[in-house]
């Protein structure tokens, strides 16, 4: 079965670099120059995915979000330039999946784009246990292993791994991994977030700068990374 | 109302004149040996340093060690020989100067007299030939060789030079005053370090009295503001930004309180228009002024108020008769045309008093006098003698006369037996004369009456009876009743002369007071609050001024005292006054409900606001008799105000300027850091038809990320400069920053090993994330760029004293030494890095605007190992968050 994504963009090159790259990806490609076009075409065809910019020449695309989310699960991949913390948080908020910033990096719109739906189809059912190299979460558990030895975490920690994989592969703004692992009471504060993931790191990481396991998203959120 | 002014066509041909031609820079001194020539020569210098080409057309050294020094380097001009009865004498050589042509020359002493047989007789015609050439020119003057100070300077110098420069050169010369204290002087003269002729050293020894340097000082620094003051007034006028015609005629209209003085205001508008002359409203303030009705002050103010509008000067001359105070103040004003009115007088009325147009006439023959008729009806109270207070005078006065009388009277019966009937008749003059200069006219005559009466009954013979035998006896009456006529006049004449003098002398004072206060503040604001202050105290009211700010329409900008109350009729009133030039509120034809009088303050065709003057505690309006000072104070205030304004534009065009000047160096660093990378993806994209190869794939892709590089560098100090700079400060974890940063600037940082340094433990700090970030990156992006291939990039983070500090550290050819703090200036790249980096200038500058705007303070040296450069990002303790609780 090969999914259908609708493009919308106004700039043909854009959209016409997509459409190669979508169906080199084996992806089906509809398109759409601007916002009222897109709504047809997403009642039309019913996409699996939509990669929606923003700067629309009808309508802001931030309108859009809402109203396909309103009407199904479909992905949406916001693809814009804007480049605001501001804006993705609020793209992310209205209910996009994720959000790419041009100029991007093809390779990696790909990859987002597959575990976006990769997650969705598999939204009901979030897989038990998550292996990344040698490392091994298991959320019902609520236990990590590397290797056979055992990781020990705080609760505040699993909280925190907990909601990042449960969404992995995808950003997760830091309001919403507050809202699940702090209750009102605690007086959630991105500080206690930070030390929280600081710690996650040290205990989950191999030694090494790069290579992290918890990605950053300048001033939106944090990711959990896939092994692929 | 007003015309737009239009610019001033002398100042406009003045101002033409200057293009094309040199400038003139005079470097003016209050007595030889202030140090003029050395200044020039150091000026002059620098000017060389700056690039130009500057030769000395002639520099009297006197033999001075110091100023010997500073003429070499120089290119001097060798002066010429004239031959004049068997002497030859060295001039400065101007044809050879024309012949060199350089952009500045020097010429010291313009007030030199060139030797017989020289083309020019003075040096100041050498100087204009240079300057209409095209050549600038600096020169030497000492004020006492100013034309029109040559006599002052010898009035109390005694010493009389004969060689003078017309002070029309010193007014479209640039001015810089040499100045050393007069005791500084002396000194340097005791040193011997003032040239002095022979000849003329005892003449000036007494010339360089304390006294008379301090003098000369004064006169130099007085003649210098002048000449700016001057040239600013030519500015404003070649602007067309109002200010005074400066033709030859002059219009002066007389206006008094009759009705129709309106119209006379009106005429003089027109016939100033039509003759493009100045024009002034006169008012001869006579002591008449005291008895007016309320109606008369009222046509009074409206004339007065009507001239201000009209674009009129007003000036009120304090006299005893209009005649002479008119003809004093044409004198004064060098008037050409007069315009007055005449009233419907009876024939009978002129043959007593004689007409005053007929003496205007006859008696001031320079001038043209308009004489036009006054509205009917408008008969003026014939002019008026004798005391000004009261009809009757105080009663008190009476009675002390009656005692003085009395005692007269007992004092004389109890001498009488040693006087005779003359020398009592003496005494009685005593309490007349009292009584009159003390009471006035009819005390006095009360006196005079109570004394003959008085000597008539007790001691004129028959002696207990009013009659008279000795007819003689009658005369020694009349005189006593005369002399309280004639010495009631005189003294009520002397009285009320000293009061208008007294009267225009509080005005002067106020006035000088006044902008002596002004002028020695140097902020806008301060001069604001310092023209309320001052009219407050002047007026006694509570003063307000108001100013037009942006969309908001006027406001209150300054006032007296912070307790005003402005109502909404209030404010009416003022934008009123300010919309249309004129007098609005209380005592004045418009919106007179208002509690306030708003003046407008006018500068060419347009107000810069209005001052407002409250009615509050005062009781009564504004008294007319007071309106031309409080006209002559914002006149004054408005003068001063506009001269902030206009400096507030030049500098507004200086930064203009500088803005046009970072663009263009914007738009060229710009275009060739752009086009360079789009070159080469263009390259490479054309060479992918002959096959696809890594290498080209690899050009296309790292071009491609300088580019966009490039681009956010541009968006973000854009940002900057549009000041849209939103803070989103979050707490944020160095070692998350930095990684992220490194993962960003990978592709910048091929070929260096980057070593990240940052202690896992460091406390948050605040920060905006996103802006952090791009400081980081550029500072990596920096490092990349110029350290050395295959050299390690360090990046360290350490925490030490409650600071945190993050360094990027490179190994390369560092900074130029002493000059490290630079390289946050916007397109700074230092020359001598010849290699072929690239790169904007920007990134540098974007750190140093973002880190400013997060209060994190930024440092660039040299490693202390001498390897490279240092970068480090410091956060003082108030960014760095207190150990916080996760919770568990």
């Amino acid at each position: 079965m090969s999914a259908t994504v609708l493009v919308v963009d106004d700039e043909q090159p854009i959209r016409r670099l997509l459409r190669n790259t979508l169906e080199r990806a084996g992806y089906r490609v509809v398109e759409a120059i601007n916002g009222s076009e897109a709504m047809l075409q997403f009642r039309a065809e019913a996409p699996s995915a939509v990669l929606l910019d923003l700067g629309l020449p009808d309508r802001d695309g931030l309108e859009l979000v809402p109203l396909m989310r309103k009407e199904g699960q479909t992905v949406i991949l916001v693809v814009s330039a804007r480049d605001a913390t501001d804006q993705k948080v609020a793209a992310l908020d209205l209910g996009a999946d994720d959000y790419v910033t041009k100029p991007f990096d093809t390779e990696e719109l790909l990859a987002r784009l597959r575990v976006a739906l990769r997650h969705r189809s598999l939204s009901s059912a979030t897989p038990k246990i998550i292996r990344r190299g040698d490392l091994e979460i298991d959320l019902d558990e609520r236990v990590v292993r590397r290797g056979s030895e055992e990781v020990h975490l705080t609760r505040k920690e699993h909280d925190v791994l907990a909601v990042l994989a449960r969404n992995i592969g995808r950003v997760v703004t830091h309001d919403r991994i507050l809202g699940a692992a702090w209750s009102r009471e605690e007086d959630p504060r991105i500080e206690y977030l930070r030390i929280v993931v600081r710690n996650l790191r040290q205990k989950l990481e191999a030694p090494g700068p790069v290579g992290s396991i918890i990605a950053n998203e300048l001033g939106v959120g944090y990711r959990l990374l896939t092994d692929g | 109302m007003n015309e737009p002014v239009k610019p001033s066509p002398d100042a406009l041909l003045r101002q033409a004149a200057q293009e094309g031609r040199g400038k003139l820079k005079i470097f003016l001194g209050a007595a030889p040996g202030v140090g003029k020539t050395f200044e020039m020569l150091t000026d002059g210098a620098a000017r060389r340093r700056d690039g130009a080409d500057v030769v000395i057309g002639v520099v009297e050294t006197h033999g001075r060690a110091e100023t010997e020094a500073l003429t070499r380097g120089y290119e001097i001009v060798p002066r010429r020989a004239v031959s004049y009865e068997g002497h030859s004498l060295q001039e400065m050589d101007i044809d050879a100067i024309l012949e060199r042509h350089p952009d500045l020359v020097l010429v010291d002493e313009l007030a030199h007299t060139n030797a017989a047989g020289s083309r020019h007789p003075k040096r100041h015609q050498d100087v204009e030939e240079l300057l209409a050439a095209g050549i600038n020119v600096y020169s030497t003057l000492n004020i006492q060789h100013i034309e029109s100070l040559n006599d002052i300077v010898a009035s109390f110098t005694r010493v009389r030079v004969r060689e003078t420069v017309p002070d029309s050169i010193l007014d479209m010369a640039d001015i810089e005053v040499v100045d050393i204290p007069p005791d500084e002087l002396i000194a340097r003269l005791h040193a011997g370090k003032v040239y002095l002729p022979q000849e003329a050293t005892r003449a000036l020894a007494h010339f360089f009295s304390k006294s008379n340097l301090s003098a000369l000082r004064e006169l130099a620094l007085r003649r210098a503001a002048q000449t700016v003051d001057a040239q600013m007034l030519d500015h404003v006028r070649a602007l067309g930004l109002g200010g005074t015609w400066a033709g030859s005629e002059r219009v002066v209209v007389a206006i008094s309180e009759l009705a129709g003085a309106d119209n006379l205001v009106r005429a003089a508008k027109r016939l100033a228009d039509a003759l493009r002359a100045p024009w002034t409203a006169v008012f001869i303030e006579t002591p008449r002024l005291q008895s007016f009705t309320p109606e008369e002050h009222r046509r009074l103010a409206f004339s007065i108020t009507l001239a201000t509008q009209l674009g009129g000067q007003i000036t009120t001359v304090p006299s005893t008769s209009v005649i002479e105070g008119l003809k004093t103040f044409l004198a004064e004003s060098r008037a050409t045309q007069l315009i007055v009115g005449k009233s419907q007088r009876s024939r009978w009325f002129e043959l007593r008093h004689g007409s005053v147009v007929d003496r205007l006439v006859r008696e001031t023959p320079a001038v043209a006098v308009h004489v036009l008729p006054l509205a009917a009806g408008t008969e003026r109270p014939g002019p008026r003698s004798g005391p000004v207070r009261g009809q009757w005078g105080d009663p008190l006065g009476y009675l002390w006369t009656a005692l003085m009388v009395a005692a007269v009277t007992g004092f004389g019966s109890a001498l009488f037996h040693v006087l005779d009937l003359g020398n009592v008749a003496l005494l009685y003059l005593l309490p007349v004369m009292v009584a009159a200069s003390l009471f006035g006219l009819r005390t006095g005559l009360f006196a005079g009456l109570g004394s003959s009466i008085a000597y008539n009954f007790f001691f004129l013979p028959p002696t207990g009876s009013l009659t008279i035998s000795n007819p003689e006896n009658v005369v020694s009456i009349f005189v006593l009743l005369g002399v309280a006529v004639a010495t009631s006049q005189l003294t009520a004449r002397v009285r009320a002369q000293a009061d208008l003098a007294a009267a225009s002398a509080r005005v002067n004072s106020a006035l000088a007071g006044f902008l002596r206060e002004l002028t020695v503040l140097s902020d806008r604001e301060d001069v604001e609050r310092m023209i309320c202050a001052e009219i407050a105290r002047l007026f006694g009211r509570a003063t307000v001024f108001l100013a037009p700010s942006g969309v908001q329409g006027l406001v209150v900008a300054a006032a007296s005292d912070s307790s005003y109350k402005l109502g909404t009729m209030d404010v009416a009133a003022a934008q009123w006054s300010f919309d249309n030039r004129t007098a609005a509120g209380k005592g004045s034809e418009t919106l007179a409900a208002s509690e306030w009088l708003f003046h407008p303050l006018i500068a060419g065709d347009h107000a810069l606001g209005v001052l407002g003057l409250s009615d509050e505690g005062a009781g009564a309006a504004v008294r007319p008799d007071q309106l031309p000072l409080l006209i002559n104070l914002i006149d004054q205030a408005a003068l001063v105000l506009e001269r902030f304004r206009l400096e507030g534009e030049m500098r507004d065009v200086d930064v203009i300027r500088t803005r046009d000047r970072l663009r263009g160096a914007l738009l060229s660093s710009v275009s060739h850091d752009l086009r360079t990378p789009l070159t080469s993806v263009m390259a490479a994209a054309d060479a992918l038809e002959h096959g696809a190869t890594p290498e080209l794939i690899a050009t296309i892709k790292a071009e491609a990320a300088r580019l966009n590089r490039f681009v956010s560098n541009l968006l973000d100090m854009a940002r900057v400069e549009a000041g849209a700079l939103k803070l989103n400060i979050d707490a944020i974890d160095l070692s998350d920053a930095v990684t992220s940063a490194a993962h960003d600037a990978r592709a910048a940082l091929q070929g260096h090993d980057l070593r990240l340094q940052v202690p896992p433990d460091l406390p948050l700090v605040r920060a905006d994330p996103q802006l952090l970030h791009h400081c980081l990156l550029n500072l990596l992006d920096n490092a990349g760029r110029y350290g050395d291939p295959d050299t390690p990039i360090v990046v360290e983070g350490t925490h030490r004293y409650g600071t945190i500090r993050l360094a990027v550290l490179d190994e390369g050819p560092g900074l130029p030494p002493g000059r490290e703090q630079e390289v946050f200036e916007t397109f700074r790249r230092f020359e001598g890095s010849d290699r072929a980096v690239g790169g904007t200038g920007l990134g540098l500058a974007i750190v140093k605007a973002f880190a400013d705007a997060m209060g994190i303070a930024i440092e660039a040296a040299n490693r202390q190992d001498g390897r490279g450069a240092r970068f480090g990002l410091v956060f003082h303790s108030e960014l760095i968050v207190r150990a916080a609780a996760p919770g568990d």
